[in-house]
């Protein structure tokens, strides 16, 4: 524990800067990621075990897509497409056999997805670390804002993800696909006796669940190094943001990415070694106080 | 009639004791030998799970947090103080019991999804102690230098076979008293309270406190198997309470049926088998096991042994 370097951290507005740019970088990754987990949940009433997976392989995508084409660009939406097209294949072939089975029965196609996927990618692009690298065009000199160092390719991405929360939360409440979404999480049956083709939408869900996930895992390519079992560990703190901001509520999963980032951003100077078991300490206090999650509707 | 099956359980026990024990002596095989050591562990580990998941339908996912503890009280109390094996190993059972009431008591009156993932949180949590507090666990490299194996009634638990005879005798014990509760009046009220909780407590039961009694038993059984887990590494290990060890548990007991007793048990010998089996071919056991488990999922739709059941109905459970 180092609270003094805490508090100085805090009192220097360079300090404030990078850390609160940093957390906004994990916390808007993690949005991206949660976003899916929270809308398959809230939608499909499944926990999605292989979600991480969807971002791991977003991320090896956008990799092999860059060293094709050297658009950064094109890696991020092929990452995305491709991601979103195996959410559906994921969805129609294998999880649609786990309807309405037990939790622990779909847990465990899940988990079974995560093995085989990520030996598959230690087939695929070996065993070993890659790294993607930063894009030539964000290759600048940094900005300075306030004294803190910010890199031009953190500012855009954060700007990237803002923009999608922004996308996802407008297509939600006001498209037509969007509020059949919430009526099908509200009352499903009700939903396909009025004549929506609920397979479909299902399929869409996850298209959009795994699109995103895979969205995040490009955009996340070159600040991160890419490895087998990435998925691993994003999975569990995308479980977090669900639970904190509330099974289903993709405000309450936006509002929580953030605070885990910024916990995340501070934490490491305060608390270098405990950053992750603040984390599981806010989570409990969050179930014990308001099991429901911050927005989550009490059922 | 409940005299005639304890008896029965009590007699299927010792058989199964006699030809475990008697194996060695007819053939020596360190990997057996070895393969049953560990999977001693792990059947108790994923039968006081299914205590939870299957008799009670709490869906923990942080059993191992109970495990690790197990393993870790048991080890660090051999090696700092002088006292006895099985006295350190009733003391480590002990505290492990003691843990598993105070996280129940804040977890149990959760609703089924919430107790999963405060299961899990209060387990990632304790991993992170354990990785942090580096002075007293050896953080993420573990607890090292060895458990003095002190010697029990005559036996050197150095050797490979006196451990082997241990973990056996232990893990049929303990497996029988899993058992004995199951099948008990109290076994009988977790599972009402599986079926429909609102009947049960109508009925006078107090819910959380059955629960809480549950996941206690449960903890405490899983703290015994951390203990022979500690025996056989000869240390303890962080791992042993993250949470892919939790998944483990719950993947024997998937595996296996969680409906039968012995359920938990199979699985566990599947699931050892096969890492065993196919990290002798491959390095790539995960996509195996991965295809396996998808097999069993999607095809069997159910535990082996409950599988086994449906298709062969009549048999008592």
């Amino acid at each position: 524990m180092d609270l003094d370097a805490l508090g100085a951290c805090l009192t220097t507005s360079a300090c404030v800067v990078t850390q609160t740019t940093s957390g906004l970088i994990v916390g808007m990754l993690l949005f991206l990621v949660a976003a899916g987990v929270t809308l398959i949940f809230g939608v499909l009433k499944i926990v999605n075990f292989a979600h991480g997976t969807f971002y791991m392989l977003g991320g090896y995508v956008a990799y092999t897509a860059i060293g094709i084409t050297d658009s950064y660009a094109f890696a991020v939406l092929s990452g995305a497409l491709a991601m979103a097209l195996f959410g559906v294949l994921f969805e129609r072939v294998l999880i649609s056999r786990v309807y309405g089975s037990n939790v622990l029965m779909q847990l465990l196609v899940c988990y079974a997805v995560v093995l085989i996927f990520d030996d598959l990618v230690k087939i695929v692009w070996g065993p070993e670390f890659h790294a993607m690298g930063m894009p030539a065009a964000f290759q600048v000199p940094p900005l300075f804002i306030a004294g803190g160092v910010v890199p031009p390719f953190y500012a855009v991405l954060i700007g990237i993800a803002a923009l999608i929360a922004i996308v996802l939360g407008v297509g939600l409440s006001m498209t037509r696909l969007g509020k059949t979404v919430r009526a099908a999480a509200l009352n499903p049956q009700m939903v396909s006796a009025l004549g929506v083709n609920t397979t479909a939408l299902f399929a869409i869900v996850f298209a959009v669940g795994g699109g995103l996930a895979g969205l995040a895992g490009a955009l996340a390519a070159p600040v991160r190094s890419l490895s087998p079992g990435m998925g691993f560990s994003i999975l569990i703190e995308s479980f977090i943001v669900t639970v904190i901001g509330g099974m289903g509520s993709i405000a309450g999963a936006l509002v929580s990415a953030l605070l885990i980032g910024m916990v995340r951003g501070f934490g490491t100077i305060g608390f270098p070694k405990f950053t992750d078991g603040l984390i599981y300490i806010l989570m409990i206090a969050i179930l014990l106080l308001r099991p429901q999650g911050l927005f989550g509707r009490r059922s | 009639m409940r005299g005639h099956a304890a008896l029965r359980d009590a007699v299927i026990a010792a058989i199964a004791l006699v030809v475990v024990l008697a194996i060695p002596f007819l053939h020596r095989s360190p990997a057996f030998e070895d393969f049953i050591i560990r999977l001693s562990a792990m059947a108790l580990f994923a039968t006081s799970l299914n205590l939870l998941v299957g008799n009670t339908g709490m869906v923990s996912f942080g059993h191992g947090m109970f495990y690790g503890l197990g393993a870790y009280v048991f080890a660090l109390t051999m090696q700092m103080t002088e006292l006895s094996l099985p006295v350190v190993a009733i003391f480590a059972v002990l505290v492990t019991a003691v843990g598993a009431l105070c996280v129940g008591a804040i977890c149990v009156r959760l609703s089924t999804d919430y107790f999963a993932f405060i299961t899990l949180a209060v387990q990632m949590l304790f991993f992170s102690v354990i990785i942090s507090w580096q002075s007293f666990t050896g953080g993420d490299q573990g607890l090292r230098g060895g458990i003095p194996r002190r010697e029990i009634f005559g036996f050197e638990l150095a050797s490979q076979l006196h451990l082997y005879q241990f973990c056996a005798v232990v893990a049929v014990l303990g497996l029988l008293a899993l058992r004995h509760i199951s099948a008990s009046p109290f076994g009988q009220t977790l599972r009402m309270i599986r079926d429909n909780e609102t009947r049960a407590s109508f009925l006078g039961v107090v819910l959380w406190r059955a629960r809480l009694w549950a996941f206690t038993i449960a903890g405490a059984f899983a703290g015994l198997g951390g203990v022979l887990a500690a025996l056989f590494v000869s240390g303890a290990y962080p791992e042993l309470a993250d949470w892919p060890n939790s998944g483990q548990a719950i993947f024997a007991v998937m595996l296996g049926g969680i409906d039968s007793f012995l359920g938990p048990v199979l699985g566990a010998m599947i699931l050892l088998a096969l890492n065993d089996v196919v990290t002798r071919f491959t390095e790539y056991h995960g996509l195996v096991l991965g295809l396996v488990i998808l097999a069993f999922a999607l095809g069997l739709r159910r535990g082996v042994l409950d599988f086994l059941r449906l298709a062969w109905p009549g048999r008592s459970r």
